[in-house]
């Protein structure tokens, strides 16, 4: 029926939904896209580095981001400056060493195309268990540490005086986002993945009335986008990473239609 | 041994500094259980600081607090709330602790907005937005409550019940109460100890003994100190127009 290789690009692409689409709430919540795109354009680096010292692309990667958000949260403490500046610095000075080094690497071929893009459909059944061990980890720490991090997200103060702990559950959710960009890198390439982790979740925003909703719709519309995305990039011959970001468009578009029809509802 | 056990928190000479600016310094109070302890000043004068160093969200504070319970709820003066998220009364009631619809709708009940239950937060009004505060603070049942201007916006009948309220939670519960006020006139009534702040502890003691200090009578002018007054000794005689309180 399908080729193997198609299997495989449907379980790691509905096991990565099942993780950007929680995430991708708290990201839209706190305000975070551009801090993720910061991640994203720092694990070029990672990958670079991967290739250079033989790592495993997923940890290097992980440990690449976590360091730029360090270095990014003492930047926060250290300057003045505003913080999308910071991440604006960080972003493409990392991009630009990581396209640097790849030029000294000349004895490796680099596919930069599927760097950027996603090439899901080259996932190995190595990098399955790496999204999928690694994304039910990222959702059990989501789970343990949702009641500090969401009521902080509402409002740090209350989180604070009453005793939750918020700057913890902040430092884990940081190293959560590196983790997951980690994960994600092969499928949706790192100039789409912070559209994975956002575009659900806005489309989410549009139909729920409460967080748990926008949540469970968030994940709901990654995985219909990966189903939508991957199986009409096999019909039409499209790139498969662009074409699942196509499809979280389309249902985003579609989500916008459900907000015109309860306004007009409501006069 | 046993006043320990009845102290909630203890600030000792506690202070903040932020920007080479002193907000508060020098602030020694202790908040025990079933009592309340009213802050007050005027504006700038550390109140809301102070409440902030009792409750551990300034942390490189000079001083020390001594912190005896960590169920705590509080009502802050001023709140932002982020409207991307889609919130509503009955979410918000939960935010920091898992309690029973029973205690929600308790607490909702009691401070007269359980109508609003399912209702989105960015659409209720200043005033139901701070009974809905007020209610979330109590509902979990705290042993201290650190209240922060918690009536602003709310009806002039409403403030009244809403204070009584909140004196009777602090029976009820037999919690310790900071509360912080503007609004001398009514607070009075029901606080054991007043700390008087201006940047520092101008002075305090019982309501009666914060009266008749002279820097408090500097600061809130002679009608605030006769106010005061009547109501360590109520109905002995009967108020004209002499409710309203000028501040200098």
């Amino acid at each position: 029926m399908f080729d193997d290789f198609f299997i495989r690009a449907l379980i790691a692409g509905l096991g990565i939904a099942l993780v950007t689409g929680p995430l991708g709430c708290f990201v839209v919540w706190r305000r975070l896209s551009y801090f993720g795109d910061t991640l994203a354009h720092s694990a070029l680096l990672g990958v670079t580095l991967a290739y250079s010292f033989e790592l495993n692309i997923a940890l290097s990667v992980f440990i690449i981001s976590s360091l730029i958000a360090l270095i990014l949260i003492q930047l926060q403490k250290k300057t003045n400056l505003p913080g999308d500046a910071l991440l604006g610095l960080l972003a493409h000075s990392s991009l630009a060493v990581g396209l640097v080094v790849i030029g000294f690497l000349t004895f490796i071929r680099f596919d930069i195309m599927g760097l950027l893009f996603g090439d899901i459909l080259a996932v190995t059944t190595d990098d399955l268990l790496v999204i999928w061990t690694g994304g039910a980890v990222i959702l059990l720490v989501l789970k343990l540490i949702w009641k500090p991090l969401f009521a902080s997200t509402v409002n740090y103060e209350l989180a604070e005086a009453e005793g939750l702990n918020p700057d913890r559950a902040k430092a884990i959710f940081t190293i959560l986002m590196a983790a997951v960009i980690a994960i994600s890198i092969k499928m949706v390439g790192l100039l789409l993945i912070t559209g994975m982790l956002i575009i659900p979740a806005a489309m989410a925003r549009n139909i729920s009335n409460s967080p748990q909703k926008m949540v469970l719709f968030s994940i709901i519309g990654g995985l219909l986008s990966v189903l939508l995305g991957l199986f009409s990039s096999l019909e039409f011959n499209t790139s498969s990473g662009p074409s699942i970001i196509m499809a979280a468009l389309v249902l985003f578009i579609l989500s916008l239609l459900n907000i015109k029809q309860s306004i007009k509802l409501k006069n | 041994m046993s006043s320990e056990n009845s102290t909630l928190v203890k600030l000792n000479n506690a202070g903040f500094k932020q920007n080479d600016k002193w907000l508060v310094e020098g602030v020694s109070l202790t908040v025990k259980k079933g009592k309340i302890v009213t802050l007050i000043g005027p504006n700038g004068s550390g109140k809301s600081t102070t409440a902030k160093i009792a409750l551990g969200i300034y942390k490189n504070i000079e001083g020390s607090v001594e912190k005896y319970t960590n169920k705590v709820g509080y009502v802050p003066q001023k709140i932002s709330i982020d409207w991307t998220l889609p919130l509503r009364v009955y979410d918000f009631m939960l935010l920091t602790e898992n309690i029973k619809d029973e205690a929600i709708d308790e607490a909702l009940t009691l401070t007269g907005v359980i109508h609003l239950k399912n209702k989105n937060l960015g659409n209720l009004s200043g005033g139901e937005f701070q009974r809905v505060l007020i209610a979330r603070a109590i509902s979990k049942k705290p042993e201290l409550l650190v209240l922060d201007e918690p009536v602003q916006g709310v009806d002039y009948t409403g403030e009244i019940a809403l204070y009584e309220l909140i004196k009777r939670i602090s029976d009820t519960l037999n919690c310790g109460i900071l509360l912080i006020s503007h609004d001398l006139h009514t607070v009075m009534t029901a606080t054991d100890h007043v700390v008087c702040l201006n940047g520092h502890v101008c002075c305090s003691g019982t309501p009666m003994d914060v009266a008749k200090n002279n820097e408090y009578k500097t600061l809130f002018g002679e009608q605030a100190s006769q106010i005061l007054s009547v109501y360590e000794h109520k109905h002995d005689h009967v108020h004209s127009d002499k409710g309203e309180i000028k501040k200098n």
